[in-house]
Parts: structure tokens; C-alpha cells; sequence
């Protein structure tokens, strides 16, 4: 009786069962939500070759998990989309030494049958549209691009994260979104990606860091160097990131 | 019955009294970290930023909407499960407790399956008339009353059993009609209940965050609700979020004092 017990009260207070008691050990990798395919990927890679390894990825809008780490969320490794939100985490002592591992860049997506015809972001000035929330990377860069491209109409909504705009425009409730050249490339049936003038000089690095609390750098400093290393980089080109 | 007496029956247990003591702890904690946490010195300053207003104007807005809403949509549903013999009147009264326990962001999608520009009705609609439902201020209240009414009409439908039909009956043998029945002879009755449930569901709606979000969308002034809000500033300054909690907290405590002469006042 004692054990589930002690099992529940843990659970309420902690995460009980994390790593497990069966030898198998869990790496927690939080990742900015334009990850989700790639690091999906790489886990299953990481798995194959470190048996005994659990990959936890936990995906998010990075402002959102750069707090979780300064607040001690379980986590052993970080990746943000921008260098600003890594700084959140780093100055609230949650990591140090960040590298940068791969750049986006922003398009302008459609689904693939277009039917408010949208040709260029200029158009975007009588559709409805919907970008990231400032606090998150590819808000920053929508508000940069919007800004630049002086268009005066506000988007319909501001979502959570990057994946939240992908959807609403992959579910046809909206007619255009802005998104990285990344998510575009992830659902190329589906998506119409088109470029955006100034999106260039608005290029975001990605970046990775071992948090401060990692109980077990093994396996994290070990996710770093496959992030770094080739098969990463050749991962990462294919979901359409950029060095 | 007199009141019991503390000799014959004993001390409380301690098996019962420690888990309680730690109940009242694990509620007052949270509260308590709040207000020490918040940043009482930024407050004024804060709360005249002129997004908290519009957040808050529009929460208001919203809540007071979705429960006119209950109230006009509701109480006649509460009259129907309370004094119409239906069959399968079990199931409604299932249907209407399923908002209660869903999740709310479950219900966002939901409604966007069924109201989306795409969904089962909104698809029509916006066809027929280009009228497109998410992300406007109705979102908001539709999704708000989605998820409040239950709470108004479990509440009205309360006070409409309590109430009982032989009033019903009597007001019927004297030849009133049913319709004139229920506005001079059952209304009057029920209306602490009613003035309770529509509380209940202007607080709920005063803390809707998952359907809101999820349905409606976050625009300010819009769509973006005090909950959301918060949700939005926690990523980029904790403590002024803190202090937009602070101001919900004490919204939420002054419809507990309104509610108290009911409920607390009742058990005592």
C-alpha cells in the first residue's frame, strides 16, 4: 500500500517515474515548437545508438520554455529559436555556453490551393492572417517583416507558437500565415510557401545549450554533438532548416 | 437535536484533522505566493497600461454576455428538466453536465470543428454569407457560454425542484396558464438560485482560458481576455503577471462574497 501511495503524493509534487527504475534513463529535451519534425527524427536516431536512453522531447513557443527552465522544469537540454529567449534562460542561471546549430528563415504560406489567390505579402493587406505572439521568436520576426513590408492590416490572431499558425492555415480557418521556411517544408502537398521580402536580414539562429540542472550531462552533451555534427546537419537541411 | 457534546464524543481524530489542516495549506499557498509575489509598487502603474484595460473591459464584457446568455438560453432549459416530463430528460441533463467536466481546450476544438470556416455549420455559413466566426468578440462569448451555461443551468434547475410543483398545480386550478404560472407564481421563487447560477457562470467565464484561446484566438481588444493575458505576460514579465493574477484573485473573491450570504449563509 505504501509504495502507490508515495507513487501519487510524488506525482502531485514532482514528476514521479522520471528515468524509471528499470535502468532506462530519460533525456528531457525542451525545443522550440519549429523542431517538432526534426527533432523527432534525431530522437529516434539517438535512441538507436544510445540503448538504455529515453529521448523526452517537449515542444513550445521558446520564451515559454526558456522560463520553464530558469524555473526548474525537469530538462536537461534546451533549444530555442532565437538567441533572445536563450538569453532569458541564461540569465536566469538555467544554462550557459549555448551554440548555435542551424537558421530559419520566414515565408508567407497558404494552403496549397490558394483560394483567397494570395500572391505576394503585400496582399496580406486585405486577408485574414494569423502570426506568432510577440514573445515568441517567429513573433519577433513576423512583427520585423510585417514592419518592413508596411502592412497596415493586423493579423486576426496572435498564436502561441509557430506550429499554432501552421495548423490554423493547414485547417483552412484563416488564408495566410508566416511561418519558417521549415514548417513550409514539412507539409510541401499541403502548403504554398512564398517568399517575403527582407526575410533574409531577418534570419533567426537556433540554439542549443546542456541546462544547469541536468543531473546526467552524459546523454545531453551527447544530444549537442549529434545536433552538431553531421548526421544533424544533414537532418536538419532535409526539414529545411539552414546551417 | 442540541449540539453535540465535545466530552461525550471525544477529541477530533488526528487521522482527520492533520489531512485537513494540510487542505487549507495547499489552497493558501498558491494564494498566498501570489500576493507576496506580486509587485505591489508597479500596481497602479500596471493596471493603467492600456492593455490591461482593454483585457479587462473585454473579460467584463464577455462575462456579463455569456451569462445574459445562460440566463436567456438557460433558464428556460433548467424550467424544461425541472418541470417537463421528458422522455430521455436523464440523457439532457447528461449532455448539459458534459461542458462541466471536458477540457476547455477540448471544447475549442469542438467548437472549431463545429463553428470553424470549415465545421459542420460555420462551413455553410461562410459559404452562404462569407461570415467567418473565429476570432471575433462573439468567439469569445460563444465559447464562454458553452462552457458557463452548465453551471447556470444545474443552479436554476436546483432552485426549480426546491421550489416544487405544487405551486404549479394550485396557480393551474385558479386558471392560470402555464407561461403565467411560471413568470408571477415560480419566477419570484427561484430567483436567489437563478442570481446564483448567474454568478457562477460569470466567474467561469471570468477565468475561461483554454476554449478562448483555442476557439477564438488572442488579438488585444479582441479576443485576448484577462486569462489570456496573463498567460501572455508570464513569458515575458513574470511579475506583472503576478500582479494581472492579483487582479483576478480579487474579482474572484468579491463574487465569493456575493455568493456567501447563499451558500455559506444556508449551511449555518
Amino acid at each position: 500500500m505504501r509504495r502507490p501511495v508515495g507513487c501519487v503524493v510524488l506525482l502531485l509534487l514532482a514528476s514521479c517515474g522520471s528515468g524509471g527504475s528499470d535502468g532506462q534513463r530519460t533525456l528531457d529535451v525542451l525545443a522550440a515548437a519549429s523542431l517538432t519534425g526534426a527533432f523527432e527524427r534525431l530522437a529516434a536516431d539517438f535512441e538507436d545508438d544510445h540503448p538504455g536512453v529515453d529521448v523526452r522531447i517537449s515542444l513550445g513557443s521558446s520564451a515559454t520554455l526558456a522560463r520553464q527552465v530558469v524555473e526548474g522544469a525537469p530538462a536537461d537540454v534546451l533549444a530555442t529559436a532565437d538567441e533572445r529567449t536563450m538569453q532569458v534562460a541564461a540569465d536566469g542561471g538555467g544554462v550557459t555556453d549555448p551554440v548555435q546549430f542551424a537558421t530559419n528563415e520566414m515565408v508567407l504560406v497558404t494552403t496549397a490551393a490558394n483560394p483567397a489567390g494570395i500572391r505576394s505579402i503585400e496582399d496580406l493587406e486585405d486577408t485574414g492572417y494569423v502570426v506568432c505572439v510577440e514573445t515568441a521568436p517567429c513573433g519577433v520576426v513576423a512583427a520585423a517583416l510585417l514592419e518592413r513590408n508596411e502592412i497596415s492590416n493586423p493579423p486576426l490572431s496572435y498564436q502561441s507558437d509557430v506550429k499554432a499558425v501552421e495548423q490554423l492555415v493547414l485547417a483552412d480557418e484563416v488564408d495566410a500565415g508566416l511561418v519558417y521556411a521549415s514548417d513550409a517544408a514539412a507539409h510541401p502537398d499541403r502548403l504554398l510557401a512564398l517568399p517575403v521580402p527582407g526575410s533574409a536580414e531577418h534570419r533567426n539562429p537556433y540554439l542549443v545549450a546542456v541546462t544547469e540542472q541536468s543531473d546526467d550531462p552524459g546523454p545531453a552533451d551527447a544530444w549537442v554533438e549529434l545536433l552538431t555534427g553531421d548526421r544533424g546537419r544533414a537532418v536538419l537541411a532535409e526539414e529545411g532548416f539552414e546551417p | 437535536m442540541t449540539r453535540p457534546d465535545r466530552a461525550a464524543l471525544g477529541r477530533p481524530p488526528a487521522l482527520l484533522v492533520v489531512p485537513a489542516a494540510l487542505a487549507v495549506l495547499f489552497l493558501l499557498v498558491p494564494l498566498a505566493g501570489l500576493v507576496a509575489e506580486s509587485p505591489w509598487r508597479r500596481l497602479p502603474d500596471l493596471l493603467t497600461r492600456p492593455e490591461v484595460g482593454e483585457a479587462l473591459v473585454l473579460s467584463l464584457g464577455v462575462a456579463a454576455a455569456a451569462a445574459g446568455l445562460s440566463l436567456v438560453l438557460g433558464l428556460p432549459l433548467a424550467w424544461v428538466l425541472a418541470r417537463v416530463d421528458l422522455p430521455g430528460r436523464g440523457a439532457l441533463r447528461a449532455l448539459v453536465t458534459i461542458p462541466l467536466v471536458l477540457p476547455p481546450v477540448v471544447a475549442g476544438v469542438a467548437l472549431l470543428a463545429a463553428l470553424g470556416r470549415n465545421g459542420l455549420v460555420g462551413g455553410p455559413l461562410h459559404a452562404a454569407t462569407g461570415v467567418t466566426i473565429p476570432f471575433t468578440t462573439a468567439a469569445v462569448v460563444i465559447a464562454h457560454t458553452f462552457i458557463a451555461m452548465p453551471f447556470f443551468v444545474i443552479s436554476a434547475e436546483g432552485a426549480l425542484r426546491a421550489s416544487g410543483r405544487e405551486y404549479d398545480v394550485v396557480a393551474a386550478t385558479l386558471g392560470a396558464t402555464r407561461w403565467r404560472t411560471f413568470r408571477t407564481v415560480t419566477l419570484p421563487m427561484v430567483l436567489p438560485g437563478i442570481a446564483a447560477g448567474l454568478l457562477l457562470a460569470w466567474a467561469r467565464s471570468l477565468g475561461e482560458f483554454g476554449a478562448t484561446i483555442t476557439f477564438a484566438g488572442n488579438y488585444p481588444g479582441v479576443t485576448r481576455t484577462m486569462p489570456l493575458l496573463v498567460y501572455g505576460e508570464l513569458q515575458r514579465d513574470p511579475r506583472a503577471a503576478y500582479g494581472l493574477s492579483l487582479v483576478l484573485l480579487v474579482l474572484s473573491v468579491a463574487v465569493l462574497a456575493l455568493l456567501r450570504e447563499r451558500w455559506l449563509g444556508a449551511l449555518r
